[in-house]
This record gives C-alpha cells, sequence and structure tokens, in this order.
C-alpha cells in the first residue's frame, strides 16, 4: 500500500507521505488517548479526580513541581542506571564464565533457573536492612537483581547457539577457546544480549521506583508517588508517574539505539533499515 | 609412493562409531599426491563425509593412520595446512564479505596491508570485487559459496577439503561454479579432496574419483579422469566424459545392488 502511495504522489512528497502513512496510526491513537484523558474520562463519563486527574491538572502540576521532580527524576534515575549497568555487567560476566566452563554451568543452571522464580521485590525490606534505608544501594540491589537473570539467561543462549559449523570452522582453523569467544560466540550473542538488556531497563526502573517505596531518600521518585497519593495530592502522583515512565522511555530508547547500530548486521535491525 | 610426497597418506584406517557401534570405515588406504583433485563419492552412508572429517581431523578415528604433509592430521589441523569448505557457506553475519575472507589471515595475525592486498586478490579469484564490502545476507547462495572457497584459499593452504559445497545450489549455478573451482584450483595448484553425491561433477572435475560402498564404509574403487586440462564448458560434451560417466555410474551400481544384498 506505502509503495503504491510513493508511486502517486513521487518524489520527496512521496516520502514524507509514505512516513506519515507509517506513523499516523500511532499517533492518532496517541491523540485520542490525550483526548480521553482530558475530556472524555472526567467530562463523559465522570472519573473522579482521585481515581485520574484530568490530563492538564496533571501536566500543571508536573510544571509547578517542576524542580523537585527533577531532583526525584535524577536520584531514581541513577538508582535504575546503576542497577543496569551493575545487574546486566555481572550477568554478562557469569554468562562468559559459565559458557566457558561448561560442566560449571551445567552444575548451576538448575539453580539460577530456579531463583529466577524468586519474587526478588519481597527483597526491598531486607536490602534496605543490608544497605540502610536512606542508602541509594538498597534500590540499586533490587534494581540489579531483577536485571540479572533475563540477561544471564539470554547471554548464555546466546554464546552456546552458535551453529555447529562456525565451531568446526574455528577448530579447522586451529583457534583457541580465547578466539572462539571473540571472533565468533560474543558476536553471535549480541542479538540476545540486547533483547535481554532491553527488558532489563524497563525492569531496572521498576526495581528503582518499587525500591524507592520501601523506603527511601524523601526525594526520590518513589516517595514522592507515595507521599503524594497520601496527601491526596493526586495529580502531583501522576505527574510523578509520568516522569517515571520518561525515564524508563528513555533507558529503553538507549539499549534499542544502541542495538541498532552494534548489530546493523541483524534480520531484526536491517528490515528496518 | 612415500608419505613424504603426498599430501594425504591414509593407511589401515577404520571409524567405529561408538554410538551403536556402527562401522563407518573399514580398511581405507588412500594416497593422494600434490597438485590432485580427488573426489569422493558414493550413496549416503558410505562415509565419505567421515573420511573427509578425518583427514581434517574434525572426527578421530578408531584405528589406522592419516598423514597430511608427513604429520599426523592433528598436527597437520594445528600447522593451519588446509582450508576447509562445508556445504553451508558459513560465513559470519557480522563481518562483511571482505572480513570474512580476512578470517584465516587474522587468526594468522597477518598485519593489516597483507591483509588487505591478499582479500582483494581473493575476490578477484572468485569474481567478487564489487561485493567486499556487503554482508553475507546480500548475496545469492552461489556468492556465498564463493566467499567461502575464497576464506578457505586465502592463506594459501596445501590442501583444500570441500564437503559437497555446491550441493544445496541449483544446478545451473553449480555447473558455474564447477568451472570457476577448476580455474581457481589451476592458479593456485592446490591439492583437493571433495565430497559429492553427483557424478557429473566427480568427473567433471577430478583426476581420480574414490567410489565408494556403504556399511561398512570402504574404498571399492578408483577410476582415473584422464580427461584433458584445462577443462571447459566442451568438456562436458566429450564422448569420453561420457564413458567415465557410465565407468562411475556402473561401479555405484553395483556397490548400491551388493549394500542391499542380505547378507
Amino acid at each position: 500500500m506505502s509503495t503504491l502511495a510513493v508511486a502517486e504522489s513521487g518524489g520527496g512528497v512521496g516520502r514524507a507521505s509514505g512516513f506519515a502513512r507509517t506513523w499516523l496510526p500511532a499517533a492518532l491513537v496517541f491523540g485520542i488517548g490525550l483526548l480521553c484523558w482530558q475530556w472524555i474520562f472526567p467530562d463523559v463519563l465522570g472519573v473522579k479526580p482521585f481515581l485520574l486527574p484530568r490530563l492538564s491538572d496533571v501536566l500543571s502540576a508536573l510544571w509547578e513541581n517542576r524542580d523537585a521532580l527533577k531532583t526525584a527524576a535524577w536520584i531514581t534515575f541513577k538508582e535504575a542506571f546503576g542497577g543496569l549497568i551493575l545487574g546486566s555487567g555481572i550477568a554478562i560476566l557469569a554468562a562468559l564464565v559459565l559458557a566457558r566452563w561448561r560442566p560449571l554451568g551445567n552444575a548451576l543452571i538448575p539453580y539460577l533457573i530456579a531463583a529466577n522464580a524468586i519474587p526478588v521485590i519481597a527483597f526491598a525490606p531486607i536490602t534496605n536492612a543490608w544497605f540502610g534505608t536512606l542508602s541509594p544501594w538498597s534500590k540499586i540491589v533490587i534494581a540489579a537483581a531483577l536485571c540479572f537473570f533475563p540477561v544471564l539467561v539470554n547471554t548464555l543462549r546466546g554464546l552456546t547457539s552458535v551453529h555447529p559449523s562456525s565451531i568446526e570452522l574455528m577448530h579447522a582453523y586451529a583457534c583457541p577457546q580465547r578466539t572462539i569467544f571473540w571472533k565468533l560466540r560474543i558476536p553471535a550473542a549480541m542479538p540476545y544480549l540486547f533483547t535481554a538488556l532491553k527488558i532489563a531497563a524497563v525492569l531496572a526502573m521498576i526495581g528503582a521506583v518499587v525500591g524507592d517505596y520501601f523506603g527511601g531518600s524523601t526525594e526520590s521518585l518513589g516517595v514522592q508517588i507515595q507521599s503524594a497519593v497520601a496527601l491526596s495530592r493526586y495529580e502531583l502522583g501522576w505527574a510523578a508517574i509520568v516522569v517515571a515512565s520518561v525515564i524508563g522511555s528513555v533507558l529503553y530508547g538507549a539499549v534499542a539505539l544502541a542495538e541498532r547500530f552494534v548489530i546493523r548486521w541483524h534480520p531484526s535491525v536491517r528490515a528496518v533499515d | 609412493m612415500s608419505a613424504q610426497e603426498s599430501v594425504v597418506s591414509i593407511s589401515g584406517l577404520g571409524k567405529v562409531f561408538p554410538k551403536g557401534g556402527v562401522t563407518a570405515l573399514e580398511n581405507i588406504d588412500l594416497g593422494v599426491q600434490p597438485g590432485e583433485f580427488i573426489s569422493l563419492i558414493g550413496p549416503s552412508g558410505c562415509g565419505k563425509s567421515t573420511l573427509l572429517r578425518i583427514i581434517g581431523d574434525l572426527t578421530q578415528p578408531t584405528s589406522g593412520e592419516v598423514l597430511v604433509n608427513g604429520k599426523p592430521a592433528p598436527q597437520a589441523r594445528l600447522d593451519r595446512d588446509y582450508g576447509i569448505v562445508f556445504q553451508a557457506a558459513v560465513l559470519f553475519d557480522w563481518r562483511t564479505v571482505a572480513k570474512n575472507i580476512a578470517l584465516p589471515l587474522e587468526l594468522l595475525k597477518w598485519d593489516r596491508a597483507k591483509r588487505d592486498a591478499r582479500v582483494s586478490e581473493m575476490l578477484d579469484l572468485v569474481e567478487l570485487n564489487d561485493f567486499g564490502s556487503h554482508y553475507p545476507w546480500q548475496l545469492s547462495g552461489g556468492m556465498q559459496q564463493r566467499v567461502s572457497i575464497a576464506r578457505a584459499l586465502s592463506f594459501s593452504p596445501a590442501l583444500l577439503l570441500m564437503d559437497e559445497p555446491f550441493g544445496a545450489l541449483d544446478e545451473m549455478t553449480r555447473e558455474r561454479l564447477n568451472l570457476e573451482l577448476l580455474s581457481i584450483w589451476a592458479e593456485t595448484k592446490s591439492t583437493v579432496i571433495f565430497v559429492t553425491h553427483s557424478i557429473s561433477e566427480a568427473v567433471f572435475l577430478s583426476t581420480r574419483v574414490v567410489v565408494m560402498s556403504p556399511r561398512p564404509g570402504r574404498i571399492a574403487g578408483v577410476v582415473e579422469i584422464a580427461l584433458a586440462q584445462p577443462r571447459g564448458v566442451r568438456t562436458r560434451e566429450e564422448p569420453r566424459f561420457f564413458e567415465l560417466v557410465t565407468e562411475v555410474r556402473e561401479m555405484l551400481h553395483a556397490v548400491e545392488t551388493e549394500a542391499e544384498l542380505p547378507e
């Protein structure tokens, strides 16, 4: 359909209309969402402000409290980002070790998979006891623990699901294991790693905000949401949620951007180009 | 023939797979001289691929001896004495064509300038000059296999092992690549061991065709292919070509009938 449109209108106009056609449906849905939030829910359906405050009220609360929210955003962003780096970093190293020494992997993987079933969030009060309620580390550790498993499992799968012929090729060239990792297993694992990192980026933000709920710096985003709601300042609570969503999207977007750059060769990315 | 002057010298080779105790190969004796083009042909289960993999030290024999350039096969592998081409091109998706060809050279620690010079020579050889900066997925199956051949030959190994390299390609592409392989072989003066299912391909390419029988895999006979070199499109139309194809085919039929008889 879109190629037809390009052929009809031709040239630069055609490209612009192709672009519009690709993004128009999504933009339309976004607009309808905002419209519902602003008018349909409060005016037509009579949704009460404590259930969902009007969009313009949330936006003005966002503007009025911009300084406090900016500080809160920065604190929680640091917690989420620290957790993402720490959790993913350890998971990648662990995946490399487990893929390199298979017997060790075979011994540990069942337990790692079982550990994956632990609701990490349940540990939030405990990490507060470990690191101190006001310490950012108690939240970073929760965010890191949430990121750890998906990154470990996916990276390990990527490192080990290399085509046997590729391994034989490297073997024919008398490559040591280290070279096989550098030239073959690690590049082959990149698409798996990025899939995991995109999941982890979202989980890190969840970990940081929920970690805040269990007690954190009074200036953090999670505490801001909690106290605003406790004081019935719903529009401020929603404004903080909007900020948290934006941070989550930025983290995700950064990983997705890095992915497009690093694995330009992969089908998932080259289809977009 | 002495082991010294042979590129490959196989004596009393046997292979029993531990799983189920299947005898894949039995009593294989074969010598390959420098510059020869040897095809291994036979019905499925005759162990021709296994034999190739043993020569390349990718599988271990249970008995007998394989010498490559006068050395045991594992030492020859460590010395990087051979290049290998599989049925699939086995190119790395994240490397461009040029970088795929350069892979063995990187592993041999050639410097950048030397590598680049050789890669452009190899691109020339397989007629892919304009495709060095393409990625494997941007090429057709036949082109990918040419990249794979260029990679295997890039470091001028004494021996080229090819395991049904054109098996997955259509007939037209296959015949064109056969011609190309022959001219590469003439140009590089390498020794080739080539596994195939196709009788005409084996006869067209080889200096000798080794016909193998299944269960257990044995050498049933060797056909000398005394067709004039260099061979070209016309070779396939010569009466002598048909005679040799018939000779190989009859040997294969005999082998298969024998295999079907109850013991």
